[in-house]
């Protein structure tokens, strides 16, 4: 595949990297990335991969727009609000770049559809608000051998962590299973500053666009956390992999997603 | 250098004097990306900017200016050797 003068002129910027160039911008062009969740990291993180020529991008999301979304999931705009997520973030990237192709999921994940999901992509970002939707997405990725981006958002903090098969520590290894219902509040009840989306989905965008490329370190085996109140960055180093996990240790005893209960109070009206 | 001379034939050629910045770089940097290390690339640039940032550029990046020579009409060529990835 040769660039035309118009992408050279649009990824002139990619292309005057050392660590990019042609080959790199070629590799983005013909990457494929799914998006779980077209949310407040979903969003910026969809939109920067769009506007960076990642060449397929997949959403899925089963929910409408609503006016509650607008604060910080900016793919959507006011007019957006009641039409399907993947529709309205398919609109916003269709007119950000047309050299993206984006395939629409209008469904929810759960353990008979994700891995099917996942499975013809290179890359995963879990843009979900939930923690049965984030344990659901970790067992995909380790079943399906996918190279993810976990992160999460509430209130003023945030955090993310990549896992790449055979390079260290799961989102399992670490947090073992979901809370108990209602232990940890969910951004519905505790709110979230809109800009933490785009601060951490930034950096699941720029997880993806490394992992695509080959180049630098990834947060395999670490967990960038920020708090945006006392302006603190903290990269935590995890314990490695120890082969014990439920699904990616030697003997795991997950051999498919499971789907937990939600908290009550998360579930559509 | 003593193969100086001898890199009179380029292994590689590109024409940058119908863009411009940054574009001029973007299309050297894509032209050189081809060629193994050791092979050489010549540039035919404007005078002006392109003059005096894509050798510059070149050198940045780990690459050896061979020689920079004036067409005479308001052109210059500059001659190039890949020496990094």
């Amino acid at each position: 595949m040769d660039l035309s003068d118009t992408q050279i002129e649009r990824y002139s910027r990619h292309i005057l990297l050392k660590e990019v160039g042609a080959k790199g911008q070629k590799k983005l062009l013909e990457a494929k990335v799914l998006i779980v969740g077209a949310g407040g990291l979903g969003a910026p993180a969809a939109m920067y991969l769009a506007a960076a020529g990642v060449g397929t991008i997949g959403i899925v999301d089963a929910d409408v727009v609503d006016l509650s979304n607008l604060q910080r999931q900016i793919i959507h705009g006011t007019a957006d609000v009641g039409k399907p997520k993947v529709q309205s973030a398919a609109e916003t990237i269709a007119a950000m770049n047309p050299d993206v192709k984006v395939v629409t999921h209008r469904q929810f994940a759960y353990s008979a559809n994700i891995r099917e999901l996942v499975r013809p992509y290179d890359f995963v970002i879990d843009g979900t608000d939930n923690f049965p939707a984030k344990f659901l997405i970790n067992d995909a990725c380790v079943l399906e051998k996918k190279a993810f981006s976990h992160a999460g958002i509430l209130r003023f903090n945030g955090q993310l962590m990549t896992y790449v098969p055979g390079q260290g520590p799961c989102f399992r290894c670490v947090f073992k299973e979901p809370p108990p219902k209602d232990a940890v509040p969910t951004c519905r009840q505790a709110g979230v500053i809109g800009a933490m989306g785009g601060v951490i989905g930034s950096l699941q965008a720029m997880e993806a666009v490394k992992f695509i490329l080959g180049k630098g370190e990834l947060l395999t085996g670490a967990l960038l956390t920020y708090d945006a109140l006392s302006n603190r960055f903290h990269k935590v180093k995890l314990p490695p992999w120890n082969g014990k996990c439920a699904v990616c240790g030697e003997h795991p005893s997950i051999t498919e997603p499971i789907d937990y209960a939600q908290a009550a109070c998360d579930l559509r009206k | 250098m003593a193969d100086e001379n001898n890199a009179l034939t380029p292994d590689a050629t590109v024409d940058i004097t119908s863009v411009v910045c940054p574009v001029t770089f973007v299309k050297a940097k894509m032209a050189i990306e081809e060629l193994e290390i050791g092979q050489t690339l010549a540039v035919r640039m404007n005078d002006g900017e392109p003059i005096q940032n894509v050798p510059r550029s070149f050198k940045d990046e780990g690459h050896q200016v061979l020689r920079v020579s004036d067409n005479g009409d308001g052109t210059w060529t500059l001659l190039v050797r890949k020496a990094s990835e």
